[in-house]
């Protein structure tokens, strides 16, 4: 590129630095001789280096700096050497030298314990004990020891660059309580490339240019003057986050949108229902394994319901016991309406599905509803068990609805999910028959995955509830495995995290 | 649903033919049964709730031969009659009022043929059965009892014998409190002054049903050649399901069947009764069900690959299929012996107009609005922590709605309101940047005698400000902001309220209404969250202003 672009496109604390520069300088000099603030410094050459004007080498090197009682000890000497001092005519008790020496306890017994090793006292115990000092010792105050010499030097020293003896003074000092402490620093050199000499040696204040634009600027029009500071646009900038919606309510708007386009109905309804209505109302006997107390949440208070419909009561009590009219032979066995009154949180979505065909009229039909909302089961949380999730339910409701039309529906829905293979294997529940397993060809494991429930309500179903026979395909599908590979989540109870940092970087729905 | 382990070499026996792997695991998940994986030795498949009779190797084995064609149709089992007698006694209706029996001989057991039979009987009472429930199996050597036996019932004291792998004699009482069995099963026999049990004509027991059998008399071996079987329970249908699906298990094991003379005070039963029930087919009901166009012909092929019998436009049900109770039910055999794989998906042109739940739009359109001014939204749920949503709050306890059986203790309410989940995000993300700006809309629980269930179920929408300038100001902008981009006038009275500072906190309301309380989080909640930055928040009922707007 060639220097005139490039200084057209200097921004400010780049000009300010670059005259400062020399073939070779340090950061902490080049701050010092350009009297900006560390960090202007430090952005400014990194953006010099992005274009190629400047190197940097950097070094980290060891460095030693006085801690707070080598400052003490540089100015009153090392305690061992207040220690003799103090005993030098007499002999004192510890106490006593406590005193004279102005030494605290801990610097004394270390002292003691360092002066006896070198022999530099003699300790008696009378009454207490007695310190007094040696010959050896008397040679020891004449000089400076090899620690207090080191005390004396200028700081901060760099370590690599110590005398083999300083070193071992270092070494000791270091291993005492914060007398000297080691920092690690980085170093830069900061040179000059060909190009940035180049740059460096053209005027770089010529023209006034335009760095931002005000308003006072455009009044006056004082821009017309001046040429525009050019930015690098190629430079990367801190990123910003904004609101938005949650990631699961992403999908769940998308979702709804597929099956408002292909004509179906929203359904909604209470979260809280009556074991009548969740699991009677679709001919689940009331000894079925899954009314059983692990599975299902029940509740504590208010624990049982009422039901207002007496008629619909009688009507699917009879289905239960003997079939009532609707061609079966029923469980055959006594229905219990205390059972039925049961509160429970709803287990799936089908009980939506179960209140719409009782609400419906002949009339209405054809009719396609679709719900998608929240179940319950009562499990422990981890990674792969959640107690609520969200469930896909959809009904066609269509005296000519068959049970291909119901393969149909799910493959234009999975299709629109991103998962174009869809299969039925053969399935139990107790309402529909038939029943199947819906499966969709996961691309990434390369497998089968089993993803939910479908297949057309038994008479035993709808007939109670609409009071009329008419076939009604129908399915409950998980979102929760649906979604997992486009976030990359793992853990389903990262669905319910709530981790701000994380909710501001995902990425959204664009399916 | 139950996993049963079967051995792969008796199966095949009992198939006729050895399939290869891949056509094996096949046609096993086509069969409607969860396959979980073939292992050189064994079959391991969950078997759906309405085809106890696949809980064996003999019952599956039998399905899917016929399922692929080998030995299609129904199969005959002959059942001799032997005269020989079971009174029941007078009065067993309080206690256990049904039994019936068969005996079997010819048995000719191994360890192999012991353990298949132990797992079908344990499988079948904890499915079928309803964990011995609703029906208990019993077998014994038949060279032990001597004809007749007599189901009668006993007071507890009374009944005493030496129970299974027990060293000495006990009675029923200290059965339910000492013999592991009897403890695990003690809840059956609940509340009954007397209970049931089998006695011979020399009046050993053979068994206190449904907890026990007689160690002396109630335990077959290799040795055993004959056999005495009761099912007992409290329903007979039920009952004799089960003891269908036993004997004609026995019977693919080689063994023959034996009827017996159940004599109630009323009444006297030959059983088992292994003759077929007939349905009529309703082949154009099961064709459009379907969206099939089958004829007759294909209909009697493929009722008969799933073992019914076919006769004058009737099936004939085997004795051992409980889950046949409606035409339907045959529709669904015969889709499976068609091939689910074989149904081309179809969507019908017929035009319907979707709709969106009103209530939903509007939701979908508040989340819209917070977003576009920087808050992000959360998702927590619905199952919550008590102390959180009061006690930590400051707050007294409403009338909220508790979970009788949670597992995670940690949730043991449903949440009554919104801001203490929001405190919990603002408490768990105190690590991240500030300012932090949330909202959640979501359902909250009340009690309400006037519902249904006595749960009022409706929306609130709460929106928490967390960050160096967050005030009073600040949340009131935002929710001046929402409230006018709905077209909502509103006036905010100040009130007081324990989680939020007095003076700083004001109720909302729109057309009379209290909507909403808004203000700032007091730093006691505040400390109670360990959130050191203070939080300004409003929570607005959004049902009520949902319906205030359609007003």
């Amino acid at each position: 590129m060639n220097p005139d672009d490039i200084i057209n496109k200097l921004h400010p604390l780049e000009r300010k630095v670059l005259p400062h520069l020399e073939k070779k300088i340090s950061f902490d000099d080049l701050v010092k001789k350009s009297g900006m603030k560390d960090i202007e410094v430090m952005r400014a050459v990194q953006w010099l280096e992005n274009k190629d004007i400047l190197k940097v080498d950097s070094e980290e090197k060891e460095f030693i700096e006085l801690d707070s009682n080598g400052l003490l000890y540089r100015k009153e000497g090392m305690p061992e050497k207040r220690f003799l001092k103090a005993i030098k005519d007499k002999p004192l008790s510890l106490g006593g030298l406590e005193k004279k020496s102005g030494l605290d306890r801990n610097e004394v017994s270390i002292s003691l314990g360092m002066l006896k090793r070198h022999g530099a006292i003699d300790i008696k115990k009378e009454k207490e004990l007695v310190v007094s000092i040696t010959g050896k010792g008397k040679e020891l105050l004449k000089k400076d020891s090899l620690e207090e010499q080191f005390l004396k030097k200028n700081f901060p020293v760099e370590f690599s660059c110590l005398e083999p003896q300083e070193k071992h003074a270092a070494l000791e000092l270091l291993k005492r309580k914060q007398i000297l402490k080691k920092d690690k620093k980085t170093f830069r050199e900061i040179s000059l490339t060909e190009l940035g000499e180049k740059v460096s040696k053209s005027k770089i204040s010529g023209k006034e240019v335009v760095d931002k634009i005000t308003p006072k600027m455009l009044k006056a029009k004082s821009w017309k003057k001046k040429g525009f500071r050019a930015f690098d646009v190629e430079i990367n900038v801190p990123s910003i986050s904004g609101g938005k919606r949650h990631f699961t309510n992403q999908v769940v708007e998308y979702v709804k949108q597929i099956w408002l386009e292909l004509g179906f109905t929203e359904m909604t309804g209470n979260m809280v229902h009556t074991g009548f209505w969740d699991l009677d109302a679709l001919f689940v006997p009331q000894d079925h394994p899954a009314r059983e107390m692990q599975d299902t949440f029940y509740l504590k208070e208010p624990k049982k319901g009422s039901i207002k419909d007496k008629e619909l009561l009688k009507r699917i009590k009879q289905t239960h016991e003997n079939g009532w009219t609707t061609g079966s032979m029923g469980w055959r066995y006594n229905y219990s309406e205390e059972t039925a009154k049961e509160n429970m949180l709803r287990t799936h979505n089908t009980v939506l599905s179960a209140e719409t065909l009782y609400k419906l009229k002949k009339q209405d039909l054809p009719a396609k509803f679709f719900a998608v909302g929240k179940c319950f089961r009562n499990e422990t949380l981890d990674w792969k068990h959640l107690f609520e999730f969200y469930q896909v339910e959809g009904i066609v409701v269509d005296p000519d609805v068959n049970f291909k039309n119901l393969i149909g529906y799910l493959r234009n829905f999975f299709r629109k999910m991103g998962f174009p293979n869809v299969r039925i294997r053969p399935g139990h529940f107790p309402y529909t028959e038939p029943s199947a397993e819906v499966d969709v060809w996961h691309p990434v494991k390369k497998q089968w995955v089993e993803i939910g429930g479908s297949g057309i309500f038994r008479p035993e179903v709808s007939k109670p509830l609409m009071g009329f026979e008419c076939p009604v395909a129908a399915w409950g599908l998980g979102l929760g495995r649906l979604i997992m590979d486009y976030w990359d989540i793992h853990d389903l109870r990262q669905y319910y995290k709530n981790d701000l940092k994380q909710l501001r970087e995902m990425k959204v729905w664009l399916k | 649903m139950p996993t049963v382990t079967l051995n792969r070499k008796t199966v095949e026996k009992l198939v006729g033919k050895k399939l290869p792997e891949d056509k094996l695991k096949d046609r096993i998940s086509m069969l409607g049964t969860d396959l979980e994986e073939v292992t050189d030795e064994e079959i391991i498949v969950e078997i759906f709730p309405n085809r106890p009779d696949l809980l064996s190797e003999q019952g599956f084995g039998r399905a899917l031969s016929s399922f692929i064609g080998l030995n299609t149709g129904l199969r005959n089992y002959h059942v001799k009659k032997t005269g020989a007698k079971v009174f029941v006694d007078k009065g067993m209706e309080n206690v256990r009022p049904y039994t019936v029996c068969a005996i079997i001989k010819n048995l000719k057991l191994d360890d192999e043929k012991i353990r298949e039979i132990i797992q079908i009987q344990e499988k079948l009472h904890v499915t079928f059965c309803r964990k011995r429930k609703k029906a208990a199996i019993g077998i014994y050597p038949l060279e032990k009892i001597k004809l007749p036996i007599y189901f009668t019932s006993k007071k507890p004291e009374e009944i005493i014998f030496r129970p299974l792998e027990w060293k000495k004699e006990i009675n029923a009482k200290e059965i339910l409190e000492q013999h592991p069995t009897g403890i695990k099963y003690k809840d059956l026999v609940k509340g009954l002054k007397r209970y049931a049990i089998f006695h011979d004509a020399d009046e050993n027991i053979l068994s206190f049903t449904p907890i026990i059998n007689s160690h002396m008399t109630g335990k077959i071996n290799d040795k055993t050649k004959e056999a005495f079987l009761e099912v007992s329970g409290f329903d007979l249908h039920t009952a004799n399901y089960v003891l269908n699906i036993m004997v004609t298990a026995l019977a693919d094991m080689g063994a023959d069947i034996y009827s017996m003379e159940v004599v109630y005070p009323d009444r006297t039963l030959t059983t088992p009764d292994l003759s077929p029930r007939k349905m009529k087919v309703d082949y154009k009901y099961i064709n459009k069900w379907l969206g099939l166009d089958l004829s007759e012909k294909e209909f009697k092929k493929y009722l008969e690959m799933m073992g019914f019998g076919y006769e004058d436009k009737h099936a004939l049900i085997p004795a051992y299929r409980p889950d046949v109770i409606h035409p339907v039910d045959l529709g669904e055999d015969v889709a499976i012996a068609y091939g689910y794989e074989n149904f081309e998906p179809v969507l019908p042109e017929k035009a319907t107009t979707g709709k969106e739940n009103d209530f939903e739009k509007f939701r979908k359109q508040v989340s819209k609005i917070l977003a576009g001014l920087n808050m992000l939204e959360l998702s927590s749920y619905h199952l919550a922590n008590k102390d959180t949503q009061f006690k930590r709050m400051s707050f007294e306890e409403g009338s909220h709605v508790e979970i009788a059986n949670s597992v995670s203790e940690e949730y043991n309410i449903m949440r009554w309101w919104m801001l203490p989940q929001l405190m919990q995000v603002l408490q768990e993300n105190t690590h991240n940047e500030y300012p932090q700006n949330i909202f959640e809309s979501g359902v909250v629980f009340k009690l309400d005698d006037k519902e249904e269930t006595g749960v009022k179920e409706f929306t609130r929408l709460a929106a928490a400000l967390c960050g160096n300038d967050a005030d009073y100001t600040k949340i009131r902008q935002i929710l001046d902001y929402l409230l006018r981009s709905i077209g909502l006038e509103y006036e905010i009275k100040e009130t007081e309220h324990p989680s939020f500072i007095g003076g700083r906190v004001g109720r909302v309301y729109v057309k009379g209404k209290a909507v909403a309380y808004i203000g700032e989080i007091h730093p006691f909640v505040l400390e109670n969250f360990a959130v050191e930055m203070p939080v300004a928040a409003f929570e607005l009922n959004l049902s009520e202003v949902f319906s205030l707007l359609s007003e």
